[in-house]
């Protein structure tokens, strides 16, 4: 292994939740593919929104409500910056991935009509394919799906030689998180342009790890969840080209988000208030802000080299354990590893880690189509962060292998 | 008293966890008693007897012999099928009437108290819910027949 970049030793300090104990045992967290743990300098920026300067914002003269709308704006430059986005009103702050997908798909259903086509990646977030589902039933467009292969790679073929003036939306997670593949998004982002496709790509998973460059990759929409990237939970972007933002009608009705209103008409505000009806999640937007400035405080250039030795040294020694096989196998991917023991239920082998004070995820990950294509109930999922250790590493193999031990 | 039975077989069960002192222990014997469950038969091993966890499936069947009513049950994991021989130990060869006024705060006691967390995805909870719902559905039956 090479030198290690990051002083892991020291960040952990900045990590309060790092140091408890689970049943008994000093916390191992390796879920952070759910969501990731929350420093200190991001505690503390939640801590002085509430203790000096909570106020309603975008409304008030007064001098709190200032400097939150002062604060919250601010944290939207820091995004904007972040991901080389154009312009700040094209970040449009959501409750998380979620919300902003079903923003656009909603405000897509006025685009579409019978004969028009969607399509999504096989390697999505079941509860992201649903919004698209319900899209196809209200507009009468076609659902069509970009297939996986054995190592959990997408095949581009299909999609590459199906598209044409009927495909209107193309949708792909960045980067899936069951199996942590990094999708070609360059290239679909390239095949649909050329049939005058827009594209959204959910960024929950990628974000923590890599930083996506809006404007270089010409992506229409991308989404980000603030709680997988050392930010509170509740809080997300949707990024949206300014034009496309302009067409999308309004998702919901409420305050913040109109001009003027009469009973007989209501003229929208402008970008982005026409997408943040109603008192948003201010603190939340802030405290997001405060994540992006600790992860460059560190550098996202390390964390991505720390993060990808960290998955080699734990993809070796998993790999050492008897009848364990990953799940997941493309070349680029996060530090992820989904897998299972050989006869034994993912369950079963969560269980037992959690006794240990090992935290992983077990189950489906919300990706039945994907454990379907394996023909398998879930896996036992150990996704890391740049916090994470090899000591930790050696404690999950270890974990891994007493779990194997007693259940076989 | 109606549910001395099922009461007397928790005392049991409490009783033989308490001689564990450390969680691997206690695990290492439900890995066992799962291990010796007696498996559901195959035809009520389908999506009718299926109780939706979203982590491991689990399948519980009934029926009744003479006044008593006697479950049978799976899962994919072997921890869950580990619990469910416990509460089948507890909980079958006992009138519905006994099974309706069953306690299940034992499972506390043994110290597995996680597993029956509504909010735990395992399929326990609703398996409980089940149990009762057998229970109420043939002490249904035999107030109507009798
Ligand atoms: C790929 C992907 N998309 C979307 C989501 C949902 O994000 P949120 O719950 O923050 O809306 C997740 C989180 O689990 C995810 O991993």
């Amino acid at each position: 292994m090479k030198e290690v970049l990051l002083d892991i030793e020291q960040i952990r300090k900045d990590f309060p939740i790092l140091h408890r104990k689970v049943n008994g045992q000093p916390l191992v967290y390796l879920d952070n593919a759910a969501t990731s743990q929350t420093p200190q300098q991001v505690i503390d920026a939640i801590t002085d929104y509430y203790s000096r300067y909570n106020a309603n914002i975008h409304r008030g003269v007064h001098s709190l409500s200032q400097e939150a709308t002062d604060a919250y704006e601010q944290a939207r430059r820091k995004i904007q910056g972040h991901f080389n986005a154009a312009h700040p009103e094209e970040i449009i702050f959501t409750s998380g991935t979620t919300h902003a997908i079903n923003l656009v798909a909603q405000g897509f259903t006025t685009f579409l009509s019978p004969g028009d086509e969607i399509w999504v990646s096989a390697l999505e977030h079941h509860s992201n394919i649903v919004p698209w589902q319900m899209l196809c039933e209200r507009s009468g467009a076609k659902l069509r799906v970009i297939p996986m292969n054995e190592n959990g790679e997408l095949e581009l073929d299909v999609f590459k030689s199906n598209v044409g003036p009927q495909t209107k939306l193309v949708f792909v997670n960045h980067v899936s998180n069951a199996l942590g593949t990094i999708n070609p998004i360059e290239a679909i982002i390239e095949t649909a342009h050329a049939v005058g496709a827009a594209v959204l790509v959910d960024g929950a998973q990628a974000a923590p790890h890599i930083v996506a460059d809006f404007q270089a990759l010409d992506v229409d929409f991308y989404t980000v969840s603030a709680h997988k990237m050392c930010g509170p939970t509740g809080v997300g972007v949707l990024y949206g080209k300014k034009d496309w933002l302009e067409k999308l009608p309004p998702y919901q009705g409420g305050g913040e988000m109109i001009a003027t209103v009469s009973f007989e008409e209501t003229t929208y505000a402008g970008l982005p208030h026409k997408f943040e009806a109603g008192t948003p999640n201010i603190c939340g937007g802030i405290a997001f802000g405060a994540a992006l400035d600790y992860l460059h405080g560190i550098g996202m250039q390390a964390i991505q080299e720390y993060e990808e030795e960290l998955l080699q040294y734990a993809t070796e020694k998993l790999l050492a354990i008897p009848g364990l096989k990953i799940y997941g196998e493309a070349p680029e991917k996060t530090s992820v590893i989904s897998f299972n023991l050989e006869g034994i239920h993912p369950y079963d082998v969560g269980t037992l880690l959690d006794q240990m004070g090992i935290a992983v995820r077990t189950g489906h990950h919300c990706a039945q189509p994907i454990m379907d294509f394996y023909k398998i109930p879930g896996t036992v999922r150990a996704s890391f962060c740049f916090y994470n250790t090899q000591e930790e590493v050696d404690r999950l193999t270890a974990g891994i292998d007493k779990a194997r031990q007693m259940l076989s | 008293m109606e549910n001395r039975g099922i009461q007397e077989i928790q005392e049991e069960i409490v009783d033989e966890f308490a001689l564990f002192d450390d969680w691997m222990q206690r695990y290492e014997y439900m890995i066992e008693l799962g291990k010796s469950l007696p498996q559901i038969a195959p035809e009520f091993k389908t999506d009718d007897h299926l109780i939706k966890g979203c982590q491991s499936k689990v399948w519980v069947h009934a029926h009744l012999d003479e006044d008593k009513l006697v479950f049978t049950a799976d899962s994919e994991a072997i921890i869950t099928k580990g619990i469910i021989a416990i509460l089948i130990r507890a909980f079958s060869n006992h009138k519905p009437s006994e099974i309706l006024e069953a306690e299940t705060d034992f499972i506390d006691e043994i110290g597995l108290k996680e597993h029956l967390s509504p909010t735990r995805a395992n399929g326990l909870v609703s398996m409980i819910k089940q149990l009762k719902l057998y229970a109420v559905a043939y002490q249904a039956q035999a107030e109507s027949g009798a």
